[in-house]
C-alpha cells in the first residue's frame, strides 16, 4: 500500500503520520479487524488512530450517536465543548495552526453543520488541516427537508478541499482514512465528513486495512524540485544584484523555517514576510524586514519595488501583499516555488516557476546555493530605510495607544513560550507590526479570509493543545464579541488564555477606511448605543480623545463567565496590569481602553502601488 | 483562443456539480461541456470547450486537477484531435417542395432525417462545430422549432492515450494513489 509511502512526506508529526505501524495499534488492529463496531465507534476509534488526542465537539439530535461514542474513547480523546460550533471549528485551528497536527471538530446537522461554514472557509483559505464531521438526517428522509436538514456536502463544495456524504456504514472506515491523508497531505485544507443518523448507527464489520479510492488525487511526490530547476535557482541568486526573500506561510507548513534561515545566512538576502509567514524568520533577525504588503513595512515594501529578484517561498501572491499587479516587484526576475501547481502563475508570472514541497527543494538548494557577488550595497540601501522608516507611534501619550500595549507584551512575553491569536482589524495589523514574533506557529492570524471573532476561539485550541504555554488572544471589541461565549469554554475547561482587549468602541478598520476614504462619515462603526454622539461621528474628534462611556461593562461580563478581568487606561499602569494578567491562575480578560483615532500605517491603499504609501 | 478540455472523473454522485460550480464560482468562460461514462464505469469524461488565453487555460487546468474526484486532465486541441458535436433540429415542414429543400439540404451535411411528423421533421447532424453551425444557418429560413446539442467530445487521434502521459511541466505531480 502507498498509503505509508505518502504519510511518510507529510509534513505531519509522528503520531498521525503512520498509525498502522504503531505496535499498540497493530495489536488492536487484530482485535478489532473481526469485531462488528457501529458507524459512530468506527468514526471516533478512526480519530483516536490517527493520533487526534483532543476533538472539540457541539451535540445535537444527528451526531448524538458519534457523542455516546466519544465517551467509551475518554481516556484516549480529550472532548472539549465549546459554545457554539464557529467557536469549536476556530479551536480545532488553534489546535492545528499551533501544533501542525490536523483539527478535529464535529457539529450535529443543519445550523449546527451551517455554523461550521465560515470556519471552514476560513482553513481553506489559509490551508490549515482540518476534519470537520457533521452529523445528517437519517439517509431515508435526505432531501425531504426533514427537520435540521441542510444539504452541507453542497454548501461546502467550494470551500473544502474534499468533502464526502457517506451513505454506507461499511465506507466509514475508508473516508476517514482518505479524509485524514487528503486534509494533511500536499497543501492541507478542511475535509468535511457529513455523516447521516443511520449510517452512523447500523453496525458493520470493520476492515482498517480497507485500501483509499483516490485515483485523481495527487500530492507533489519528494524529491520534486528537479535538479535543473534548483540550479537555475541557485544561479539567478548568484548573479542577483538586489535579492529579495518573500516567505509565508507555505514555509510554515512545510515546516522549512530552518531551511529558509540557512538559505538567508548563507546568501545575506533580506527577508520580508507575508502575514502568514510571520516567524519564518525572526523579527530580530539582521536580515528582517519585517512584514510586506497593504500594512507592511516601508522598507520591505521599497525594497521589493526595487528588488531585482523576488525569491516567493510558499506565497500566493495575495493582492493584501502585491496591491496593484502590475507594478508589483516590476523589475524584477521571480522564483516562486510552491506546493500548489496551481498557485505558479496564477496572479503573477514567474521566470522560474517550481512546483514542489519547499522543505525539499530549499534543502536541494541550500545544497549549491552560493551567496550573490557584491549585495552589500543593496543592504547597505534596505536597512537604511528600515532605520528611516520604523513601526512608530506617539510615545507623549500618557493613554494607552494600542501600538504601545503590543510591544509591550512582546517585550515582557520575549523570554516565555508564548502564542499570540488575533482577531481581524486594526488590532491584528498592529500586533503583526508590534509583537516580534521568532518562531513559526507562534502567530495564529485568520490571514486569507480574515475572520472576525477567531482570536479567542483559537487561543482555545492552542491552550488545549500547549497546557504549559502562555496563549494571549490579542483582539479587538468588535472581533471578541463575535465569539465571546468561548469565555465559558475557558473557565469550565480550565484553559488560562488570556485576552489583550484593545477596547476602542469602533470597528477600527473601518473606522479608518472612512477617515480615509470616505470624509469621517461614520457608517455603523461605533459599538455603543445608537443615540450616542459617536455613533453618528459628531464626538470628539482630535487625535487619542477618548469615548468616555464604556459599553459593554467586559470585565463584568468576563467575571460572569468566571474568567478574571481588570480594566486600564493609563499608560503608567500598563505593566502591571499586563502582569497581573500574565500571572492570572485561569483565564483573564484585560480591558484596555484606548482611544480610536488611531490608524495602522503605512497604508498602501486598495490596488494601489508602494508609491502611493501612506506613511503618516 | 478556444481550447478543448477532456477530464477523466470518478464516477461518484456530485463530482458534475463540484466541477461545474468550481468553474462558475472562479469566472471561467465555458463554452461548452458534456459530460458521459467511459470504457470503465468506475469513470466518466467531461469535455469543456474553453475561450480564453493560454493563461486562463493553464488556471483552468489545474484548478481541475486540484478537485480530488478529478482524475486527469488533458489539454485535447494541443494535439491532433477529432471533435464532435451531436445536434437533434426539428425543423417546420408543411407538406410540399420544402420537405424536398429540406431533404437535399439534410444529405449535403450528410445528416439524416430520423422523423417524420405532419408539420415538422427531426434532422441529426454531427459533426465539427463550424458544419453544425453552418446547417443551422442554413435551415433556419425553414423555422426551427426546436434545438438541442449534446456539447463539443474529443479525441486525439493515434493510439496513445492522454490517461498514459504524465502532466507537464509546471505542475511536477506523480499519481501516488
Amino acid at each position: 500500500m502507498i498509503y505509508g509511502e505518502v504519510l511518510g512526506m507529510s509534513t505531519q508529526s509522528a503520531p498521525q503520520k503512520n498509525p498502522q505501524k504503531n505496535p499498540q495499534n497493530d495489536s488492536v488492529k487484530n482485535v478489532r479487524a473481526t469485531t462488528v463496531m457501529s458507524g459512530a465507534e468506527i468514526v471516533v476509534k478512526s480519530i483516536v488512530d490517527h493520533g487526534v488526542d483532543t476533538i472539540f465537539a457541539y451535540p445535537g439530535g444527528c451526531s448524538m450517536p458519534m457523542h455516546q461514542a466519544l465517551t467509551r474513547y475518554a481516556d484516549q480523546l480529550r472532548t472539549i465543548l465549546p459554545r457554539h460550533e464557529q467557536g469549536g471549528a476556530f479551536a480545532a485551528q488553534g489546535l492545528a495552526r499551533s501544533t501542525g497536527k490536523v483539527g478535529v471538530v464535529m457539529a450535529t446537522s443543519g445550523p449546527g453543520a451551517t455554523n461550521l461554514v465560515t470556519a471552514i472557509a476560513d482553513a481553506k483559505m489559509d490551508s490549515i488541516p482540518l476534519v470537520a464531521i457533521t452529523g445528517q438526517v437519517p439517509t431515508d428522509v435526505i432531501g425531504t427537508d426533514a427537520f435540521q436538514e441542510t444539504p452541507m456536502v453542497e454548501i461546502c463544495r467550494g470551500i473544502t478541499k474534499h468533502h464526502y456524504l457517506v451513505t454506507k456504514t461499511d465506507d466509514i472506515a475508508r473516508v476517514m482514512k482518505e479524509a485524514f491523508h487528503i486534509a494533511t497531505t500536499g497543501r492541507p485544507g478542511p475535509v468535511l465528513v457529513d455523516l447521516p443518523k443511520d449510517v452512523q448507527m447500523d453496525k458493520c464489520e470493520v476492515d482498517w486495512d480497507v485500501p483509499m479510492n483516490l485515483p485523481g488525487y495527487r500530492v507533489t511526490k519528494r524529491p520534486n524540485a528537479r535538479p535543473e530547476q534548483i540550479r537555475q535557482m541557485a544561479a539567478a541568486i548568484k548573479h542577483s544584484k538586489r535579492p529579495i526573500i518573500y516567505c509565508g506561510g507555505g514555509i510554515i507548513t512545510g515546516e522549512a523555517s530552518a531551511e529558509l534561515r540557512e538559505l538567508a545566512e548563507k546568501t545575506g538576502i533580506p527577508v520580508t514576510m507575508t502575514v502568514m509567514g510571520l516567524g519564518v524568520y525572526p523579527a530580530d533577525g539582521p536580515l528582517s524586514l519585517d512584514m510586506l504588503g497593504m500594512h507592511g513595512s516601508a522598507y520591505s515594501n521599497y525594497s521589493v519595488r526595487d528588488c531585482d529578484l523576488l525569491i516567493a517561498l510558499g506565497v500566493r501572491f495575495d493582492d493584501r501583499v502585491t496591491g496593484r499587479l502590475s507594478e508589483f516587484a516590476k523589475h524584477a526576475k521571480i522564483i516562486h516555488v510552491d506546493v500548489d501547481p496551481s498557485e505558479l502563475n496564477k496572479n503573477k508570472t514567474a521566470h522560474i516557476s517550481v512546483g514542489s514541497d519547499i522543505k525539499f527543494a530549499l534543502t536541494e538548494l541550500n545544497k549549491i546555493v552560493e551567496a550573490p557577488e557584491d549585495i552589500s550595497e543593496w543592504k547597505k540601501q534596505c536597512f537604511a530605510l528600515k532605520a528611516k522608516h520604523p513601526f512608530t507611534y506617539d510615545q507623549n501619550f500618557d493613554g494607552i495607544l494600542q501600538q504601545h500595549a503590543i510591544r509591550t507584551l512582546s517585550e515582557m512575553t520575549k523570554d516565555r513560550e508564548t502564542y499570540v491569536t488575533v482577531g481581524v482589524g486594526q488590532h491584528q495589523m498592529w500586533a503583526a507590526q508590534f509583537f516580534q514574533f521568532r518562531k513559526p506557529r507562534q502567530w495564529l492570524s485568520s490571514s486569507g479570509l480574515g475572520t472576525m471573532g477567531f482570536g479567542l476561539p483559537a487561543a482555545m485550541g492552542v491552550q488545549a493543545a500547549h497546557p504549559g504555554a502562555l496563549v494571549i488572544d490579542i483582539d479587538g471589541d468588535g472581533s471578541f464579541q463575535m465569539n465571546i461565549q468561548e469565555l465559558a469554554t475557558l473557565h469550565c475547561e480550565k484553559l488560562p488564555v488570556k485576552v489583550l482587549l484593545l477596547n476602542n468602541q469602533h470597528l477600527g478598520m473601518v473606522v479608518q477606511w472612512e477617515d480615509r476614504f470616505e470624509g469621517a462619515n461614520r457608517a455603523h462603526t461605533y459599538l455603543g448605543p445608537i443615540d450616542h454622539e459617536e455613533a453618528s461621528g459628531t464626538g470628539k474628534t482630535e487625535a487619542h480623545s477618548f469615548v468616555e462611556e464604556r459599553y459593554p461593562n467586559f470585565v463584568q461580563i468576563a467575571k460572569g463567565y468566571g474568567c478574571g478581568g481588570g480594566t486600564v487606561r493609563k499608560r503608567s499602569d500598563l505593566k502591571a496590569a499586563l502582569e497581573e494578567m500574565i500571572n492570572h491562575p485561569g483565564a483573564y480578560v484585560l480591558d484596555v481602553q484606548v482611544p480610536y483615532q488611531e490608524h495602522v500605517l503605512p497604508m498602501i491603499p486598495s490596488k494601489k502601488t508602494v508609491d502611493d504609501m501612506i506613511l503618516s | 483562443m478556444r481550447h478543448v478540455i477532456s477530464a477523466v472523473v470518478q464516477n461518484v454522485p456530485g463530482v458534475l456539480a463540484h466541477v461545474s460550480g468550481m468553474l462558475a464560482s472562479r469566472g471561467y468562460n465555458i463554452d461548452s461541456l458534456a459530460v458521459g461514462e467511459t470504457e470503465d464505469s468506475a469513470l466518466s469524461r467531461m469535455t469543456f470547450v474553453v475561450v480564453g488565453d493560454d493563461k486562463v487555460v493553464e488556471q483552468v487546468r489545474k484548478q481541475l486537477e486540484k478537485i480530488v474526484t478529478v482524475v486527469h486532465v488533458h489539454d485535447v486541441s494541443s494535439q491532433d484531435y477529432v471533435e464532435r458535436d451531436l445536434m437533434l433540429v426539428k425543423v417546420a415542414a408543411e407538406i410540399g417542395t420544402k420537405r424536398t429543400e429540406i431533404r437535399e439540404l439534410v444529405d449535403i451535411f450528410r445528416g439524416r432525417i430520423v422523423d417524420v411528423g405532419y408539420a415538422d421533421v427531426i434532422v441529426e447532424i454531427s459533426g465539427q462545430e463550424s458544419k453544425v453551425q453552418a446547417f443551422i444557418e442554413r435551415i433556419r429560413p425553414f423555422g426551427i422549432l426546436e434545438l438541442v446539442r449534446t456539447g463539443r467530445i474529443a479525441m486525439v487521434r493515434g493510439s496513445h492515450t492522454p490517461q498514459q502521459e504524465l502532466p507537464d511541466s509546471a505542475s511536477e505531480v506523480e499519481f501516488v494513489a
